[in-house]
């Protein structure tokens, strides 16, 4: 007897029985739907990460210079936390001083942000809104598209003129659609004339990216929003991934003149690239996928005992059958066969069942999250192995039992 | 080389039951030639399902030679067993011991599987054996959609289907009523006359009355051994107690 035979000898056994094998293999069910919609989470994570996260909050290609990290540096100890408040604050100056000197190709920007309120002056207000003060070149730098109207000019930057480019919803909730450009807000209390207003950029984690407004650094936000003269990034952007390192290496120079670091001294300031970030969600999805793998044992466990279990009950209940195969010339390894093909079959169909459980479950989680769930083929056939391979372990010691029985004995049984 | 079909010397077989041993066969001396039709009778206790059990090699023996087509079984493992019961022996049951899920053909068609013969041929074979005992409309029935006798028939087409030297029938009739009881000795005379050699254990006087040979065995050993002119078919009615009152 060949494989395919017993696959089809299996398949009949399970039709003839849905519900009881529903039953047997519950846990491989329940194992795979956790295996699969926990990869399917983590998958959808890592790639909502690597394409929008990392974009939408470093930029790519962007070498980010910071006083203390931003995202990625992870749980420090006080020390080190108490040094990093010592480190001198970034300032204006000291990103002129970069924009001045640096000599690798591409764009340097650098803005402060905190959080405020933007009112129409007449009463209607939007609150917590991400109120960020730039340089000209911050919408390059962070790849911010106008829908309408235009961004500032490095002269009006310069000059700090009270102008603003909205947020796509900050201006809907101000005008709720009537014409914005040439309206004049207030910025905690500060009178600016809109300019533009930008693209709608969506959301990320569930929150809003588009609850936000951009003017000059040095508009009157300088010294009032924010600490006079102080910046948070100096973000400077490279046209091509090639450039990073030599881009990285020449400002973290630079900052050291300007920091007058001696040789060897640390940095007292952070260089900071999507890489990095992306690093540290690596550390977490690493670890959750290495601490997946025992809660999905424990349940395939489960699953593989009672799997054992139903099929020693099926050896039993068939040992006429069995005595009757064997009588036609099935040898040991032919009923051997038979019986673990059936566990595996059975489990493996399971499997099956998981992976359609486990898709809905992530994508169902993902519904009601900001999740985002995007499916693994690694995870499916890994599922699929597991499923088959739980049964064959727990389908070893039954079809042993079948593949001994003495025929005379097996024949004789009811 | 005997040219004897079955050749059985001193053939002993012992049970060990807790302390004590049961000796169920104790030297049996029988030799089988081609195409005889051997009833093989004893009451129970007298070793007639061991000695059957050990023919359809399904056991081994404690001692003594058998000899089956030329080849020494006395000595096999469960395997070099399990493969002369697939080429050699054709089983009939009292019981038909047909798989209750599969149909008429997928039942005939299984110690095919089991030789390792490929699925269209199997096919074609199992529909043949079917067609032989007058089955042919019905191959795509399941055994509850059938009558016993029908059953029977399945059983016998599945026993014929390997081409086997021998067909070992245990009781063939034990389940059936009178008439369908003789539907299946009218065949196994028709396959008997084809040149099948076929054993046949049973209590039943009348139906060892069918064979032209009856072996009696009696705590252990043979009691007798006679040829005899077989009752033609159809007669049985008139003659409920003929080959009892021979022995």
């Amino acid at each position: 007897m060949n494989a395919r035979e017993a696959v089809r000898i299996a398949l009949s056994m399970i039709r003839a029985n849905k519900l009881r094998a529903f039953f047997t293999v519950l846990g491989t069910v329940v194992g795979v739907t956790f295996l699969i919609a926990v990869i399917t989470l983590i998958t959808g994570m890592n790639a909502y990460m690597k394409e929008e996260f990392a974009g939408k909050i470093l930029g790519f290609n962007t070498i980010n210079v910071r006083r203390l990290p931003s995202v990625g540096g992870g749980p420090v100890d006080e020390a080190t936390w108490r040094q990093w408040q010592r480190r001198p604050r970034l300032t204006q100056d000291d990103a002129r001083f970069l924009q001045e000197r640096v000599q690798t190709p591409g764009l340097l920007s650098y803005a402060h942000d905190a959080d405020g309120k933007v009112g129409d002056g007449r009463g209607k207000v939007v609150q917590g809104v991400n109120i960020i003060g730039a340089s000209a070149n911050f919408f390059n730098v962070r790849d911010l598209k106008i829908a309408r109207g235009r961004t500032y000019t490095e002269s009006e930057a310069d000059r700090g003129v009270p102008v603003v480019v909205l947020g796509e919803e900050v201006a809907k909730k101000l005008f709720e659609g009537l014409p914005v450009l040439g309206k004049e807000v207030r910025i905690q209390g500060f009178p600016f004339r809109v300019i533009g207003v930008m693209e709608e950029q969506g959301s990320l984690f569930g929150m809003s990216m588009d609850r936000m407004v951009v003017a000059p650094i040095r508009s009157p936000l300088n010294g009032s929003l924010f600490r006079n003269n102080v910046v948070e990034d100096i973000y400077f952007r490279v046209p091509d991934a090639s450039l990073m390192p030599r881009g990285q290496s020449e400002l973290e120079g630079l900052m050291r003149v300007r920091h007058r670091l001696r040789p060897g001294a640390e940095n007292d300031f952070m260089l900071e690239t999507a890489d990095e970030a992306l690093g540290f969600w690596d550390k977490i999805s690493t670890f959750l996928l290495m601490a997946l793998p025992l809660l999905v044992a424990v349940s395939l466990v489960v699953g593989a005992v009672v799997i054992m279990n139903i099929m020693l009950v099926s050896v039993s209940e068939r040992t006429r059958e069995i005595g009757v195969r064997k009588s036609l010339g099935a040898r040991r390894r032919d009923i051997l066969l038979q019986f673990l093909v059936e566990a595996g079959t059975l489990s493996g169909a399971g499997g099956l069942l998981g992976i359609g459980s486990g898709i809905a479950l992530a994508y169902a989680v993902s519904a009601i999250s900001p999740i985002p769930a995007r499916v693994s083929p690694g995870s499916i056939l890994l599922a699929i192995a597991l499923g088959i391979g739980v049964g064959l372990m727990a389908g070893v010691y039954p079809a042993y039992r079948a593949s001994r029985l003495d025929p005379i004995v097996a024949l004789r049984a009811d | 080389m005997s040219s004897a079909l079955i050749e059985v010397r001193g053939l002993q077989k012992q049970y060990v039951m807790g302390a004590e041993t049961v000796r169920a066969l104790r030297g049996v001396d029988l030799v089988i030639e081609r195409n005889e039709y051997v009833a093989i009778m004893g009451p129970s206790g007298s070793g007639k399902s061991t000695f059957m059990n050990l023919i359809g090699c399904l056991d081994t023996p404690s001692a003594g030679e058998y000899v089956l087509n030329g080849q020494p079984v006395a000595g096999m493992k469960d395997d070099d067993l399990a493969r002369i019961r697939n080429r050699e022996i054709g089983f009939v049951f009292q019981t038909f011991n047909l798989l209750p899920r599969s149909t008429a053909l997928e039942n005939v068609e299984l110690p095919l599987v089991y030789a390792g013969v490929g699925k269209a041929e199997r096919k074609e074979r199992a529909a043949g054996a079917l067609g032989a005992v007058e089955l042919a409309d019905r191959l795509d029935h399941r055994p509850n959609e059938l009558s016993g006798g029908q059953r029977q028939r399945v059983a016998i087409a599945r026993a014929l289907v390997t081409r086997p030297s021998i067909i070992l029938a245990d009781e063939p009739t034990g389940n059936l009523d009178s008439r369908t009881s003789e539907e299946i000795m009218a065949l196994f005379h028709r396959l008997h006359a084809e040149g099948q050699t076929i054993i046949m254990v049973t209590h039943e006087p009348d139906i060892a009355a069918h064979a032209d040979r009856v072996v009696m065995l009696k705590d252990g050993i043979i009691a007798s051994d006679r040829r005899q002119t077989r009752v033609p078919v159809g007669v049985l009615a008139a003659r409920p107690e003929s080959a009892l009152s021979e022995v």
